[in-house]
């Protein structure tokens, strides 16, 4: 085989398998939504977490706005501290409110963000005061039987 | 010491694993000449050639090849002294994914900065002189043996060496092709006035070419001498070896008991 | 006292002797191809052709293979996936697997016994035939004019082809879940880029076949360079190749696996 042959193979070898990282990259990964950018972060306390997950989804009316970056046991208050990493290009008033959603019924969990009025808007390092814990399915069940079984025992 | 010893071996030992290969050899290689190494297989010929060209470091005495002891070198004096050596392998050794061209340019590319046209007219030189410049083009694969061993020849000298080593140079070749290969050794040792080694033990063949014989049995020098001193030797395993005797010195019996001893203990032991 | 039991003592302590003695000659050897490296990468069309014999060449395996384990796990997740009425999350599990998992450690596998075994029998071969020595007294180092440039092309090769591999997979997913099945494209595709991050999983899955193309290419390049020099040697060193480097990349991703994918 000659040599611009070979040569000619080997740039096409390599070509492809460049394309093949960069499919990898854009078409099956998130490289081009997920923007690598700059974050501040924020924190978060809730009285259970449930499933959530640390690079979990941050979502503001439905959009990604940040990830989930640490989550860590406050023995003091016994609450889950969970920090969020948000898009600088985000910004948000200081009464925002986070809450643990899941999607779907047995979807992952992600944290929501419904914006308050608040003209101040939040810094790194602040803590978000009104939060809302995760929906423990159980426990939702748990309460639906105890209240039926009440309601029946009232109209007896 | 005398210049006109290109190779220089005093009291060589060579043992490898606790088993002694060579004990005490001395061999001069004058320049120009050419200089046989014969004995049968396993004695410790190889070893020589590999001592030679630094491959192997000696267990006690020296090698010293244009005055320089060979085992002293660091790696790039060695590389630089094997610059200067050209080796003929058992086989030929070609390089088998290169081209009977690229074989011999080798060389010349990784240590000179020759431009392609003058490799291409070196290397056809080289070709000429071994009645192969028709074959520049084919692979090593679709030669014949006696046409790679030519091709390795020229390879061998193409850089044109002040020493050239030989290792079994006439191994399964044809008549026609053992002699072309004993003339080509000759001519090229005289052409370019090198020294050359020659390992061997074609007794026939070489000793037609060559200036001067060591004889080498169980790692040890036995007898030395001219051609005409080896044919008349006296000493019974030359002599054997020479003339193609079946028993001598060498037996035709591997060691063994005493065959009646072996017999009546199987006897004894079946009965 | 007792002749066997100390007999096979012996034998163990050899035996486990021997092999850390042959670990240390393969790590002395590694050390060797890195600094005789330099004329691999300086004489680009050295390692250039070596790119070709085991990347180029191993192609058509990767694809082919890469096409079907995606079609196979298209379908098998297909059913699973269907039992808990989310086959739209297909794409996910397919890319997830491949990305991770499989792209990395299969095309690995495939490549030790398609180059590997072939760049072995190549350097044992060489060895047998004396191309090596006689490359030595021609004052060229073999490690630098051989061994290396067969190294660094199987380490350029292997992310390449398990890029490739993991591609093709997707792309056979794909053709099953969506065009066979009937899978919705949008969310097949939608999800798959919701779930898949670049830096956790496609990154690492870059790593993880970045060290299989090392392990690969060095057990490859040392049992040839250490080959007993005849056909038997050969052959046998050919064989270790396969076992002792498929050991290796097993091992290799159950240790990056637990070290890259446990945070989340």
């Amino acid at each position: 085989m000659s040599r611009t042959t070979l040569d000619l193979w080997v740039g096409f070898f390599v070509a492809v398998g460049l394309g093949a990282l960069l499919f990898l990259a854009l078409k099956v990964g998130n490289m081009a939504s997920s923007s690598s950018g700059d974050t501040y972060a924020i924190k978060a306390k809730f009285d259970n977490i449930g499933g959530l997950k640390v690079r979990g989804a941050v979502k503001s009316a439905g959009v990604v706005v940040g990830r989930v970056g640490e989550i860590r046991f406050d023995p003091e208050a016994y609450l889950a501290v969970v920090t969020i990493n948000v898009d600088t290009r985000y910004k948000f008033p200081r009464d925002t409110f986070a809450t643990i959603n899941t999607s779907g019924l047995l979807g992952e969990q992600y944290i929501g963000f419904e914006v308050g009025g608040d003209t101040e808007m939040l810094k790194a390092g602040d803590t978000i005061k009104k939060t809302q814990s995760a929906v423990v399915l159980e426990k939702l069940i748990g309460q639906f039987m105890f209240n039926k079984a009440a309601e029946d025992g009232g109209k007896k | 010491m005398s210049s006109d010893n290109l190779v220089e071996i005093r009291d060589l030992n060579f043992t490898y694993d606790s088993r002694p290969i060579l004990t005490g050899i001395n061999m001069m290689i004058p320049r120009g000449k050419v200089v046989a190494v014969m004995g049968s297989s396993g004695c410790g010929k190889t070893t020589t050639l590999r001592l030679i060209g630094g491959q192997l470091k000696p267990t006690s005495g020296e090698v010293r090849v244009g005055g320089q002891v060979v085992h002293q070198l660091d790696a790039d004096g060695l590389y630089g002294l094997r610059r200067r050596m050209g080796m003929l392998f058992q086989f030929g050794a070609l390089f088998t994914d290169m081209s009977v061209f690229d074989n011999i340019a080798f060389q010349m590319r990784e240590h000179t900065d020759l431009p392609e046209t003058v490799i291409r007219d070196l290397v056809l030189m080289k070709l000429n002189a071994v009645g192969l410049r028709g074959a520049h083009d084919l692979m090593p694969g679709e030669l014949s043996g006696g046409m790679a061993r030519r091709v390795a020849l020229a390879r061998a000298v193409a850089l044109d060496p002040m020493l050239i080593m030989y290792d079994e140079p006439f191994a399964g070749l044809d008549p026609i092709s053992l002699s072309i290969i004993g003339e080509l050794i000759r001519k090229l040792n005289d052409a370019l006035g090198a020294s050359s080694i020659v390992v061997t033990h074609d007794v026939q063949e070489s000793l037609k070419i060559v200036d001067y014989v060591y004889f080498v049995s169980a790692g040890k020098i036995v007898a030395e001498g001219t051609a005409d001193d080896i044919k008349n030797s006296k000493v019974p395993y030359v002599h054997q070896f020479v003339w193609g005797e079946e028993d001598g010195p060498v037996p035709f019996h591997y060691p063994s008991r005493p065959y009646g001893e072996e017999l009546m203990e199987r006897r004894a032991r079946h009965g | 006292m007792d002749n066997g039991l100390s007999g096979a003592l012996r034998g163990l302590g050899r035996r486990v002797t021997s092999r850390i003695w042959r670990l240390g000659y393969a790590s002395r050897f590694f050390l060797a191809i890195m600094l005789n490296s330099a004329t691999a990468l300086r004489r680009v069309h050295l390692t250039m052709r070596e790119i070709y014999f085991t990347g180029v060449l191993s192609l058509i395996i990767i694809l082919v293979s890469g096409l079907f384990v995606g079609m196979v796990l298209g379908l098998q997740g297909y059913d699973t996936l269907q039992r808990y009425g989310s086959t739209e999350a297909l794409g996910v599990l397919v890319s997830l697997s491949l990305v991770r998992e499989l792209g990395p450690v299969v095309a690995a596998l495939l490549f030790a016994s398609r180059a590997g075994s072939a760049i072995t029998a190549e350097i044992g071969m060489m060895k047998a035939t004396e191309q090596l020595s006689a490359m030595e007294m021609m004052a060229v180092d073999p490690i630098a004019r051989v061994v290396a440039p067969r190294f660094w092309g199987g380490v350029i090769s292997m992310p390449l082809l398990a890029a490739l591999f993991s591609a093709m997979g997707i792309f056979g997913g794909y053709l099953v879940g969506v065009q066979l099945i009937g899978v919705d494209e949008g969310s097949f595709w939608s999800q798959m880029q919701a779930s898949v991050d670049f830096r956790e999983d496609i990154l690492n899955g870059v790593i993880k076949s970045f060290v299989f193309g090392i392990i690969v290419s060095w057990v490859a390049v040392f049992e040839g360079y250490d080959a007993e020099p005849t056909a038997e040697g050969v052959s046998g060193a050919t064989t270790r190749t396969v076992v002792t480097s498929s050991l290796a990349i097993l091992a290799a991703d159950f240790i990056l696996t637990a070290f890259m994918f446990t945070g989340t």
